[in-house]
């Protein structure tokens, strides 16, 4: 799965993408998937501090921390937008 | 009409183009949004627009739909900027056209509404004392929760 990091997710983890591949169920949440994200790092761990800013969005659909990633292509994480 | 581009935009032009040729459009609005060279007290230099690649076009897509089906629109124009700003700067234009200006003034607003707390645009300003990237605001939020009411929206 493509995994995209906006505005300061990028710049704290030092990324704009990666692949990650994912458990072949399914039946991961957008909360578990996080969890392992921050297993891999500092960066990652300072970018996921604080949830209530933590925006996602599947395929290009934003969605909460509780749905299924399912069989998403892509995942992109973001803080909330200041467009405009 | 949709688009996201690095380059300026001509609201005259824009306005042109849209109504060109039609008869049955009575009013028209427009709206820009411009760079401050202040926001918050800080000096800003400029200021970095950062999107998302085809989520943003989808987002604006969805906004102008849903304008079209709370309001009886004949035309409209979104144009977000990105990339690298200067104050002064246009950022952002939305055109409705109607046969009445209220639902033109009542479209044009709530697309800007929801525009900031909904399509995936982020401002990274950069000024004398270093880069940071723009907080969203509970005003913006507020003004979005407006137009709440349809039986489409969440």
């Amino acid at each position: 799965m493509k995994v995209l990091y906006f505005a300061w997710f990028r710049d704290r983890i030092g990324l704009a993408e990666e692949e990650i591949n994912l458990d072949a169920s399914g039946d991961q949440t957008v909360r578990d998937f996080i969890g392992d994200l921050v297993a891999r790092g500092e960066g990652y761990s300072i970018a996921f501090e604080d949830m209530s800013v933590v925006h996602v969005a599947l395929d290009m659909q934003e969605v909460d921390h509780d749905t299924l990633i399912g069989s998403a292509s892509e995942i992109a994480f973001y803080p909330p937008f200041t467009g405009g | 009409m949709v688009r996201v581009q690095t380059e300026d935009f001509d609201p005259g032009g824009e306005l042109e183009a849209l109504i060109a040729g039609r008869t049955d459009v009575g009013a028209s609005v427009s709206f820009v949004g411009h760079m401050r060279a202040r926001n918050e007290d800080r000096d800003v230099e400029t200021m970095t627009l950062e999107h998302y690649p085809g989520m943003a076009e989808k987002v604006l897509g969805e906004l102008e739909a849903e304008a079209h089906r709370r309001w009886p629109l004949q035309a409209s124009t979104i144009i977000h900027r990105v990339g690298p700003l200067k104050p002064g700067d246009r950022i952002v234009l939305v055109i409705t056209a109607s046969a009445h200006r209220q639902a033109a003034f009542e479209a044009a607003e709530f697309l800007m509404d929801w525009l900031k707390t909904k399509a995936p645009f982020w401002k990274k300003e950069s000024g004398p004392t270093g880069d940071s990237w723009v907080s969203s605001r509970s005003a913006d939020e507020n003004a979005a929760q407006r137009w709440t009411a349809s039986p489409k929206s969440k």
